[in-house]
């Protein structure tokens, strides 16, 4: 942050003084929009699931099933993020540091996850990487890795939900690093690579947490693409969101609240755990 | 250049592939098929209930996303990664997650539910569920696009305005609403888009009633499912096309005001 | 701010209108279906809409809803508000009557036939030529044989399915039930997809071009057959087989709250199924009518006899017994999946 007062010793105030005004308005407005339409659906959740008691709660937990969908919800977003964070950071770079002919709409494309539905993009993957489809057919014909209908699957459809995030949240930062700096750093002698290291690395590191966040949030979550290039079977390819559906479809409330909520808190940890990291760092490095 | 063209192969491989696939299939059994798939009435009132469900969901995120902006980004107050957290929420909750707390909430066995229900209300496998649905689901796009853009531009500028003598509004309206126009209807044509593609959440909430209840992602997957996939792909290159329209106003307005744009990001 | 008073208006409106109306001279009626029913009722729907009046001289608009039993059980049973249920089994429907109330007890003894207008079978559909040369429920167990079929947790038919497969075990291993969940369990191991509803499966198995076989609804492996091209797949039906039984009724309680107009234009649609041209129109659609004589003799030709045991069968006990021993949390059917 640029203009308001620079960080001092901590305030005891619950806020800063300000001269602008609409605190008050929008704070208020906020809240209360916020708690209508997100908290107090949530906490709806929340009761729903405590009234099962802990037994209960912990009995459907650490289920075997609901251990594996997990671990693959978990595990294939993981895995996904950390792919949409190196081609995401590279792609970034690519748009923003190279001038060639397409780059505006290559731009522009990126953005297609987003706008694309996610029942469409589903069913033009499983159409893709089916066995009998063009890549399912040649990555198991040359590679004999099968992706239509197994976990590898699910990873695809998640790098394809997940892929804005990360170059959307570190181009700016990238265009916003000023060349000059570089260009100062590369005068005094620092070698590329550590210029690289030293200079842009450590401003673009929020930006990059960021992006691998929510990029991660969204592929725990993802159901929509997955379920059409998933196999579906237990403990194989049975995503955490499709054995919520299942549940309630077996009119198990308890259940699929149950697993729900465990999704929710780790969700909400990681991402409160990383939006901290981000203030942290920003103070740390000293960027915006 | 081979950072270029690993990019270049990434994205098309991960992004431009499925796309052609989605028109490659339209129009697999001709242009007839095509603009019967369009015609049919059930298109037809997917398409208006898609509308609808957009016109109201984007609107409200868009008041919302801008004075949470507003708050975020010109204030200094304790809770305030907290805060953004909750906002950032609806991100991370699966679709079919937030699907489950409505029908939690409004379902016939919630304590809402037959209350509304015995004023004749309907909020479950209805419209308005469809709405409330959309809106948790796109809760955070205009506030997650405002709130980088307003706190790197700092308040100087408002502080400036006030203390002229500028009223509140009036700065909002004559200095920061400018300054942040591009931010807002990028944020804007994003969270139309999500607005309008939602599926898993809508799943859930819809009831999936023929001609009533079905968005046009859920009738993309029941002309699926009816074996009529080139009909399917039809409607889905419909909503394609929506987001290609998107991403090409954005494009060509980013042309257009790059000078502009490029001013505002630099204050 | 002006926006969100528009937002607010126009969200009020939409909730005043959320209520159902009745529009002058229609009324509209809501069948909440399962998954392979589209094309039967589609028929059967415009011509009921074109042969029926209520006294007062109303047409009918009947609106549809399709998906996994399972699925649309619980839609129902949240508010959905159907006047009128076309399940795939019988205890879906008693899901609904105990959870709700909005269906009696005994909605069995309503209709003819247990409330079961129509009944059909479990078959295979396999590629043509039959490369894998299967030709009963033991050749699915066989390693590199890829199956289809949906999820017996949210689809009626892969319940069907499951226990036809489960029938042929006992028969074989005379009820070692050690022996049957080890058949059953090979069987599941051999499944390539598991979608949610019978026509996901149809989709994975001829679209995608995944598996060997499927296992399906009679209806709709011949279904298959008219969409798809009948040089494409054909049907083999096993040595023994299922009597599925799908059941239909009336939610009572939703409709009566449009009226007593909307239960006798629900019970007369239902009634409808029954009669001779609903009958034909059932046969048409390669379900089995409770009545043949009814239909087009060259269309009860098409379909084989076979085998079939039902869920009343001692093996089985009924759904009420049935229902919770294999497919509830931790059932039969769970158990053949364990943790690899």
């Amino acid at each position: 942050m640029t203009a308001t007062a620079p960080d001092g010793a901590r305030s005891f105030r619950w806020r800063r003084r300000s001269v602008l005004p609409g605190f008050g308005l929008s704070m208020g407005y906020t809240i209360a929009y916020l708690s209508l339409i997100v908290l107090i659906p949530l906490a709806g959740l929340g009761i729903r699931s405590a009234s099962l008691g802990w037994d209960q709660f912990w009995k459907i937990a650490f289920d075997q099933r609901v251990v594996s969908a997990l671990q693959l919800s978990f595990g294939a977003a993981l895995i996904a993020a950390i792919i949409n964070t190196v081609f995401g950071v590279l792609v970034a770079w690519v748009l923003v540091r190279y001038r060639f002919p397409g780059r505006r709409w290559l731009d522009a494309a990126v953005d297609l996850p987003f706008a694309l539905p996610t029942a469409v993009a589903g069913i033009a993957l499983a159409t893709l990487y089916a066995p009998n489809g063009p890549f399912g057919m040649i990555l198991d014909d040359w590679f004999g890795i099968k992706v239509g209908f197994t976990s590898t699957g699910v990873v695809m459809a998640l790098i394809f939900v997940g892929l804005p995030f990360v170059v959307r949240t570190v181009q700016p930062v990238l265009e916003e690093i000023d060349r000059e700096t570089e260009e100062v750093a590369a005068t005094l002698g620092a070698r590329r690579w550590r210029t690289v290291t030293r200079v842009i690395f450590p401003a673009l590191f929020p930006a990059i947490l960021t992006g691998f966040a929510l990029s991660f949030a969204r592929g725990v979550g993802e159901y929509g693409s997955v379920i059409f290039i998933a196999s579906n079977l237990p403990y194989q390819s049975e995503i955490a969101p499709l054995l919520i559906i299942i549940k309630l479809e077996e009119h198990n409330y308890a259940g699929a609240t149950a697993i729900a909520t465990i999704m929710l808190v780790i969700s909400f940890a990681m991402l409160f755990v990383i939006n901290l990291l981000q203030a942290w760092s920003r103070k740390w490095f000293g960027h915006e | 250049m081979v950072l270029i063209a690993v990019s270049l192969g990434f994205l098309g491989l991960m992004l431009i592939a499925p796309l052609l696939v989605v028109f490659v299939e339209a129009f697999s059994r001709g242009l007839g098929v095509y603009f019967d798939a369009l015609a049919l009435p059930d298109t037809m009132a997917a398409l208006q209930l898609t509308l609808l469900v957009a016109v109201i969901a984007v609107p409200a995120n868009l008041v919302f996303g801008v004075a949470a902006a507003w708050l975020i980004a010109k204030f200094d107050f304790k809770g305030k990664a907290f805060l953004l957290t909750l906002i950032d929420l609806p991100f991370a909750v699966s679709p079919v997650v937030s699907g489950l707390i409505f029908v939690l909430l409004f379902g016939a066995n919630s304590a809402l539910g037959p209350v509304l229900d015995s004023y004749g209300i309907k909020v479950l496998f209805a419209v308005p569920g469809i709405v409330i649905a959309t809106i948790f689901i796109t809760f955070p796009f205009i506030a997650r696009e405002l709130i980088p853009l307003m706190q790197q531009q700092g308040s100087s500028e408002e502080e400036a305005a006030v203390s002229l003598g500028a009223s509140g509004w009036r700065t909002f309206f004559q200095v920061t609403l400018p300054n942040v126009k591009w931010g807002l209807l990028y944020g804007v044509l994003l969270c139309n888009a999500r607005a309008m593609g939602e599926f898993g959440a809508v799943s859930v909430v819809s009831g999936h009633i023929r001609g009533v209840t079905n968005t046009l992602p859920l009738h993309i997957e029941i002309l699926y499912n009816d074996n009529k996939a080139a009909a399917a792909f039809a409607v889905a290159s419909l909503l394609a096309m929506l987001a290609l329209v998107t991403l090409a106003v954005k494009t060509l307005l980013e042309a257009r005001f790059a000078g502009e744009i490029a001013a505002q990001r630099r204050h | 701010m002006r926006l969100k008073l528009v937002a607010l208006a126009a969200s009020l409106a939409l909730a005043a209108c959320g209520g159902q109306t009745n529009a002058g001279g229609e009324i509209s009626l809501l069948n909440v279906s399962y998954d392979p029913t589209r094309e039967l009722y589609e028929e059967f729907n415009a011509d009921f809409s074109a042969n029926y009046k209520t006294p007062e001289g109303k047409t009918v608009k009947v609106n549809m809803s399709h998906g996994g039993s399972g699925k649309q059980t619980r839609s129902v049973i949240d508010g959905l508000d159907a006047d009128v249920v076309t399940l795939a089994l019988q205890n879906d429907i008693d899901l609904i009557a105990k959870e709700t109330g909005k269906i009696p007890a005994d909605w069995r003894t309503k209709l003819p036939a247990n409330s079961a207008p129509y009944t059909s079978t479990i078959v295979f559909l396999v590629r043509a030529g039959n490369p894998k040369n299967i030709k009963d429920w033991n050749d699915l167990t066989l390693p590199g044989v890829g199956v289809i079929t949906p999820n017996p947790k949210t689809s009626g038919g892969a319940r069907w399915n499951y226990l036809a497969a489960w029938a042929y075990a006992s028969k074989q291993f005379v009820g070692d039930e050690a022996k049957i969940k080890e058949f059953v369990g090979a069987l599941y191991k051999n499944v390539l997809k598991l979608d949610s509803g019978a026509r996901g499966s149809t989709v994975t198995f001829t679209q995608q071009g995944t598996g060997d076989v499927l296992i399906t609804w009679e209806n709709e492996g011949f279904l298959t057959l008219d969409e798809q091209g009948a040089d494409k797949y054909q049907i083999v039906y096993p040595s023994l087989s299922i009597r599925a039984e799908p059941p239909v009724a009336v939610v009572v309680g939703n409709a009566e709250k449009k009226g007593p107009e909307q239960v006798a234009v629900a019970e007369a649609y239902l009634k409808h199924l029954y009669e001779p041209a609903g009958q034909r129109i059932v046969a048409k659609h390669y379900y089995r009518p409770n009545d043949p004589s009814a239909a087009d003799p060259a269309d009860i030709a098409r379909l084989q006899p076979v085998e079939m045991v039902t869920i009343d069968d001692p093996l089985f006990g009924g759904w009420a017994q049935a229902q919770p021993k294999h497919f509830d949390d931790g059932g039969l059917y769970d158990q053949i999946f364990t943790a690899r």
